[in-house]
């Protein structure tokens, strides 16, 4: 891994159209700035490990529901008593 | 062809049903293959990998559950399933069940976006922060439906 020393209003270039800026530092915690085009993805390292996390808990559910027989009704109408707001 | 899945056990399927994942699901990547089948529930579907019967997703229509979803992946996402012609992507959103089922969940925030024309498959991940990995279901049909 490269490890590059940075200030704050000080930018690193990584290829031709990607640039990182260190704008701001408060005790542990650095803001950075991100440019980059549309197509490159740019995420939190969380996202991607909820986003795998959740998947593994949905393919274990998934196991122990073989036939699916505790899927709720979709149809708005049925998740709820049909008193109370009606009209909309 | 025939398959073996999670919900049905053997059964026989269409060549258009089935999906390739080139960068598979996220913490499944080494698995590429998957079938769509439908629930028995309306409005449900699994999917259902070809390579480990053992492992098979629920998945809704998000728009179902929140009508004002809006599909907004990067580019690359899109561009990789060969993205085309509107009509032929289809949008869904992976279930989770746990242990209280009254917590019945979606996954807002990593849709699986697939291409039926080019039968390719990727789950992307929304750069709108509105969508989470857990959108409670039946709170999200009871508010919905309430409005």
């Amino acid at each position: 891994m490269l490890i590059l020393a940075r200030r704050v209003n000080e930018t690193i270039v990584i290829g031709d159209t990607i640039r990182v800026s260190v704008v701001d530092i408060k005790g542990d915690q650095v803001k950075l700035g991100i440019e980059a085009p549309r197509d490159v993805k740019v995420y939190r390292q969380e996202v991607y490990d909820a986003i795998q996390e959740e998947n593994r808990e949905a393919a274990r559910s998934a196991v122990s529901r073989p036939a699916g027989t505790a899927l709720p009704s979709l149809r708005r109408g049925d998740t709820q008593s049909r008193d109370g707001k009606s009209g909309s | 062809m025939r398959i073996e899945s999670r919900a049905y056990g053997p059964i026989e399927i269409e060549d258009r049903q089935v999906i390739t994942f080139p960068a598979g699901i996220l913490g499944f990547e080494h698995l590429h293959e998957y079938a769509l089948l439908d629930a028995t529930q309306p409005g449900f579907y699994w999917l259902q990998s070809l390579e480990n019967p053992g492992i098979a997703f629920i998945m809704l229509n998000p728009y179902d559950l929140r009508p004002d979803y809006v599909l907004d992946v990067p580019d690359e996402d899109l561009r990789s399933i060969a993205y085309g012609d509107e009509e032929d992507i289809l949008v869904f959103a992976i279930v989770t069940i746990p242990e209280d089922e009254s917590r019945i969940s979606a996954n807002l925030q990593g849709p699986v976006v697939i291409n039926r024309a080019a039968r390719l498959g990727r789950q992307a991940i929304s750069l709108d922060p509105r969508w989470r990995t857990k959108h409670l279901i039946l709170e999200e049909l009871a508010r919905a439906g309430g409005s």
